[in-house]
């Protein structure tokens, strides 16, 4: 039986990172990071090759918040929530990002572009309100700076 | 983000050049940097503040074929943020740290546990591990030393604030569910693939460099007696200046609030969401473990907040963190957070809402990990001390 795309990759990150059970998170993060989240045929062949139960691959799957089984926009945009950027503006950043978007927080846009969630707490406390897209943080926001990094994205 | 920043403080951001700890720790041998530790009385700095010198004489005593040394950098602590600080702008004293932890117990290999939002700095951390590697400060024979091998590897998390418990980080790096183990064992002796581990904070491995440095004796001038040592305040909330503060154990809640410029206080939050509120009335209390400690969240709240906001905020964190698998703390949590909804619309009895504290109470003592432990903390303090403003606002309850 030929191989698809997505087994020859699975394979290579068991090769990069290891056969072991604790090689799960991060084959589990770059599936998620490249495909924008982990299908149930990735779950199924993530857990042939480290030789444990699928419903454990998912389990895994469904504790953290960076990984999801549902697909994703190419692009994941998360808001803070934590009461310290909730007092420096969050909610008119959010309101800002959600009309200029036309989807609401959990949502992705039509085209696929960009998922819109909240996430607790990034650690920018000092300088709210702050986003993440994907993995760069921004701080500072103010409704029309939102907006801008947000039209930047492709 | 903002450009790094020059600091000044006496302890963590006093003079220090890389591989300087270790240096002196290939000079002075193991059992005289378990002496300096003990002298200094450090405790750990993620909040729990368990002495480091036994957690790292336990697991230098243990016997095994493989110890890790484990930096927990799952900073998810609402208003905290001193290891951001530290590891983008000190990596050399963490670092460090965790190269005389891996000597002082025997390990060889130390795993950085970064939390996923912290995904940015992953690039920076791994060059500056290269560079150590080029200056023999890691990997085999380190300085010359004879077997004395040790390498750091960086694993994220995906982001789940529970995995900032030391067990639930181990599930989580062996490729589980970031759910607390039972204690006993303690990961001295049982800890990641069942090996001993110790497991410290980016703060704790920063402050052990400094130490071995300078000597216990040094570290506990600052301090109280039985809190010795600087801290790392991350201040956040309604003042003129927030950012990272070095202060001295001992300091008073209104001396920082002076520090930091905040103005028209209401309620200062210690600790965290899962730390607790006080009012104006206790400004003069200290930070220290002997009054108010804390793993260096102060959010700042002035006169034009709403502090039953507030509260569902953390209610609505905790209800989203908790792990599931203990009913304290998945119920419990729950519980609380409707409870704050029911004031919000006004339709609650005091009969309940102390039905709700008592359960708080409950889930202290019957919950399996810190979180549960902990998360009761807010709910508690912030409708005791703020009562009046929660119930007694002349509209009948409703906010």
């Amino acid at each position: 039986m030929e191989k698809n795309s997505l087994s020859e990759e699975i394979e290579k990150l068991v090769d990069l990172y290891g056969k072991e059970r604790s090689s799960l998170l991060p084959i589990l993060q770059a599936v998620e990071k490249k495909h924008k989240y982990i299908s149930d045929f990735a779950q199924q062949e993530i857990a042939r090759v480290l030789d444990i139960h699928p419903v454990e691959v998912f389990g895994v799957i469904t504790f953290y918040s960076f990984l999801t089984h549902q697909p994703k926009g190419r692009n994941v945009v998360r808001l803070c929530q934590t009461i310290t950027c909730d007092i420096l503006g969050k909610k008119s950043v959010a309101d800002a990002i959600q009309r200029e978007l036309g989807i609401k927080f959990g949502e992705t846009t039509k085209d696929k572009k960009i998922t819109l969630e909240y996430a607790n707490c990034l650690g920018m406390c000092d300088q709210g309100p702050a986003m993440l897209v994907n993995d760069q943080v921004y701080s500072h926001l103010t409704p029309e700076k939102a907006v801008e990094i947000l039209s930047k994205i492709e | 983000m903002e450009n790094k920043m020059k600091r000044e403080g006496a302890v963590i951001f006093s003079e220090y050049q890389r591989g300087d700890a270790i240096k002196k720790a290939v000079s002075i041998g193991r059992e005289d940097i378990l002496f300096e530790l003990k002298e200094s009385k450090l405790r750990g700095r993620g909040g729990a503040g368990f002495p480091t010198s036994t957690k790292w004489m336990l697991t230098a005593a243990a016997k095994a074929d493989k110890k890790y040394v484990i930096c927990n950098a799952d900073e998810g602590e609402p208003g905290t943020f001193k290891d951001r600080v530290l590891l983008l702008e000190y990596p050399e004293l963490v670092f460090d740290g965790m190269v005389v932890g891996g000597y002082t117990i025997g390990a060889k290999e130390g795993i950085v546990y970064l939390r996923g939002e912290y995904e940015y700095m992953l690039k920076s951390l791994e060059d500056y591990l290269e560079e150590m590697r080029k200056d023999n400060l890691l990997g085999k024979n380190i300085l010359g030393k004879q077997g004395f091998d040790f390498d750091i590897i960086i694993r994220l998390g995906s982001g789940a604030y529970v995995c900032g418990e030391e067990t639930a980080l181990i599930e989580s790096l062996e490729g589980h569910r970031g759910e607390a183990r039972n204690r006993p064992p303690f990961p001295v002796n049982t800890g990641l693939n069942g090996k001993p581990t110790t497991v410290n904070n980016v703060e704790t491995f920063a402050s052990v460099a400094h130490i071995v440095v300078k000597g216990g004796e040094w570290y506990r001038t600052q301090g109280t007696d039985k809190s010795t040592g600087s801290k790392l305040f991350s201040v956040s909330g309604d003042c003129k200046k927030p950012g990272v503060y070095e202060l001295p154990w001992g300091t008073t809640v209104t001396e920082l609030l002076n520090i930091v410029q905040a103005e028209n206080t209401k309620a200062v939050q210690v600790g965290g969401a899962s730390g607790v509120c006080i009012p104006k009335s206790q400004f003069d209390r200290k930070l220290g473990y002997e009054d108010l400690g804390t793993g260096g969240s102060i959010m700042i709240f002035n006169e034009n907040r709403d502090m039953l906001h507030v509260l569902k905020n953390f209610m609505e964190f905790f209800v989203e963190e908790s792990c599931g698998q203990c009913t304290p703390c998945r119920v419990g949590n729950t519980k609380l957070l409707e409870g704050v909804e029911m004031i919000e619309r006004g339709e609650y009895t005091f009969g309940y809402i102390n039905k709700l504290k008592e359960l708080g109470e409950t889930m202290k003592i019957a919950s399996k990990c810190g979180l549960g432990q902990s998360s009761p903390n807010s709910f508690i303090s912030i409708l005791e001390n703020f009562k009046e403003e929660i119930f007694n606002n002349g509209k009948g309850g409703k906010h």
